[in-house]
């Protein structure tokens, strides 16, 4: 099977593209890395009027760290996230996760721009970005403004970007002295989507975690954060709260039946991974859990 | 060999002068056009749809210059099989779960099936029919066969272009390495101790 039929247009600059959405009236779309959007084409769950491709924008590339913030442009592929110092040292969260993105070949092309804008609930990054508690910076017809990672990834595949915006760049607060980061996911194999994943980070204090911030991907339709765990995670770490603590991710996720797993048997990784994560932040032998 | 070419029409290597697919093109984009709200967006549309219909392409494959008329949904696979004649790179899924269809370009393993031959203007491709210097096979081509890296043979041009980026990159120190690394090439018939063992070896032979 082939893509239906579709016009392809470079854009020179981020107006230019936002120009090329507007009057592409919904029947345009960006093409960043192509490794969700050209799947969706190939197998024609999709089909669009015009691909505008954004690749040859520079202005959308690199990392730069400004004060403590780190700033990535939305046209940064994941291979040079894998492989980026300022990534290493700033945002360890985002290197470790960037590893389970996909294989090779395609973490050559995938952007992250693209990863986000696609939300797949499965996917890694979003995750990373609740944990870190990103900023989205979006240009559209109108000019720039910035999304909080919380009020971005609203359901399945779905954000808060307008059909004319584009996502330009991703601003993390670098980590913090004393902060430390977990991450770790189910899947059946090295670089597929995740069947359940765990992003979090906080700050261990003797046998408690500050600020701690637990974020799960491939449980429901978004990546979701888990208030009332965290919260139960706030008190002097024994083997009573980390019970309670898992006990209560019944409140927080709301795990989906599929074919990769049960409803039950997602709950059940979801509590494996906090009793991993825990156990790690305090620098802790992994206890049983 | 393929020949050189130049200029050739979209589609007139596999095609015959008026195919069925541009006539399906033709009516789909009729039927866009008149999906999109108020005339400016019509006569926008209209003029990117110029713009983009004969979309040029030059590509180096191999060490061969060549320079086409596509269409743009053309994937660098099927330029690469329908319009070249270079069958080795394979279609196993077309939509980046099988490795089949790796390439290197500009230097970097990518699946071709998920890169338009548009975005690539001016690209250097090397494919598994440009591996082996006339009849002398890459020290990795020759380490597949010495391991039986390969049973029916359909994933091995993938492997083996995938198992050149992964030494490229720094990335076959060691089969745990290898096997992580190698993770989007998936071998149906399960000749996965062959191919580690195979990018191993010839990880020393590069190296040394
Ligand atoms: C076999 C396979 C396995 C994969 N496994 C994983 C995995 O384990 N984890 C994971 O996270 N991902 C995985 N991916 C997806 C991969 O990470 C993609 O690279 C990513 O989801 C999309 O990025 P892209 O740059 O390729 O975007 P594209 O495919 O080009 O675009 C995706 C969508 O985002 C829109 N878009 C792109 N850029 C922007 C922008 N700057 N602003 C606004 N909208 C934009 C596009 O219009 C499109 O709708 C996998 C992909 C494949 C093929
Ligand atoms: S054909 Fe490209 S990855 Fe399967
Ligand atoms: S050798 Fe048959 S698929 Fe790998």
């Amino acid at each position: 099977m082939k893509a239906a039929a579709f016009n392809y247009a470079r854009a020179a600059s981020v107006d230019e593209a936002v120009q090329m959405l507007v009057r592409g009236g919904g029947g345009a779309k960006l093409l960043a890395g192509g490794q969700s959007l050209l799947p969706a084409l190939n197998l024609r769950l999709m089909s669009l009027d015009l691909l505008v491709d954004i690749t040859g924008i520079a202005a959308l590339r690199g990392i730069r760290v400004e004060g403590g913030t780190l700033k990535i442009g939305a046209m940064t592929r994941h291979a040079d996230l894998l492989t980026s110092p300022e990534i290493a040292a700033h945002a360890p969260l985002l290197a470790k996760a960037i590893a389970h993105v996909a294989h090779p070949a395609i973490r050559n092309r995938g952007t992250i721009g693209g990863n986000l804008a696609h939300a797949d609930p499965a996917s890694e990054l979003p995750a990373c970005m609740l944990a870190l508690g990103a900023t989205l910076v979006i240009q559209g017809p109108s000019g720039q403004r910035r999304v909080q990672a919380a009020d971005f990834f609203l359901g399945l595949y779905q954000t808060a970007l307008a059909p004319d915006e584009i996502l330009i760049a991703i601003e993390l607060p670098a980590l913090a002295s004393g902060e430390r980061a977990f991450f770790h996911e189910y899947a059946r194999r090295m670089g597929d989507y995740a069947i359940v994943g765990l992003a979090a980070q906080g700050k261990p204090a003797g046998d408690r975690i500050d600020a701690l911030r637990l974020v799960y991907f491939g449980v429901g339709e978004r990546a979701g954060s888990c208030p009332a765990a965290a919260r139960i995670l706030q008190q002097r770490h024994s083997p009573a709260i980390l019970a309670e603590a898992q006990a209560a991710l019944a409140a927080d996720l709301q795990p989906q039946n599929d074919h990769q797993a049960s409803a039950a048997m997602r709950l059940h990784l979801a509590r494996t991974l906090l009793a991993r994560c825990v156990n790690e932040l305090l620098g802790r032998a992994e206890a049983s859990a | 060999m393929p020949e050189e070419t130049s200029h050739i029409p979209p589609a007139a290597a596999a095609f015959p002068p008026v195919s069925r697919r541009e006539v399906l093109q033709a009516t789909a984009g009729a039927v866009a056009l008149a999906a999109l709200p108020g005339g400016a967006a019509d006569s926008a549309a209209a003029a990117e749809a110029g713009a983009a219909a004969g979309h040029s392409l030059r590509i180096t494959v191999n060490g061969h210059a060549h320079e086409l008329a596509i269409d743009p949904r053309q994937s660098i696979l099927d330029v690469l099989r329908e319009r070249l004649n270079l069958t080795g790179t394979k279609k196993g899924c077309n939509q980046g779960a099988c490795g089949a269809c790796t390439i290197l370009l500009n230097g970097q393993r990518v699946n071709a099936c998920l890169t338009l031959a548009a975005m690539h203007d001016g690209a250097e491709i090397t494919t598994i029919e440009g591996v082996a210097q006339g009849e002398a096979l890459h020290p990795l081509q020759a380490a597949f066969i010495e391991h039986d890296g390969f049973q029916c043979g359909y994933c091995t041009g993938g492997q083996i272009m995938s198992g050149l980026g992964c030494i490229a990159e720094g990335h076959a120190g060691s089969p745990a390495e290898i096997k992580a690394w190698m993770s989007g090439n998936i071998c149906r018939c399960g000749a996965y101790p062959g191919i580690v063992a195979a990018i191993a070896q010839a990880n020393k032979a590069v190296r040394s």
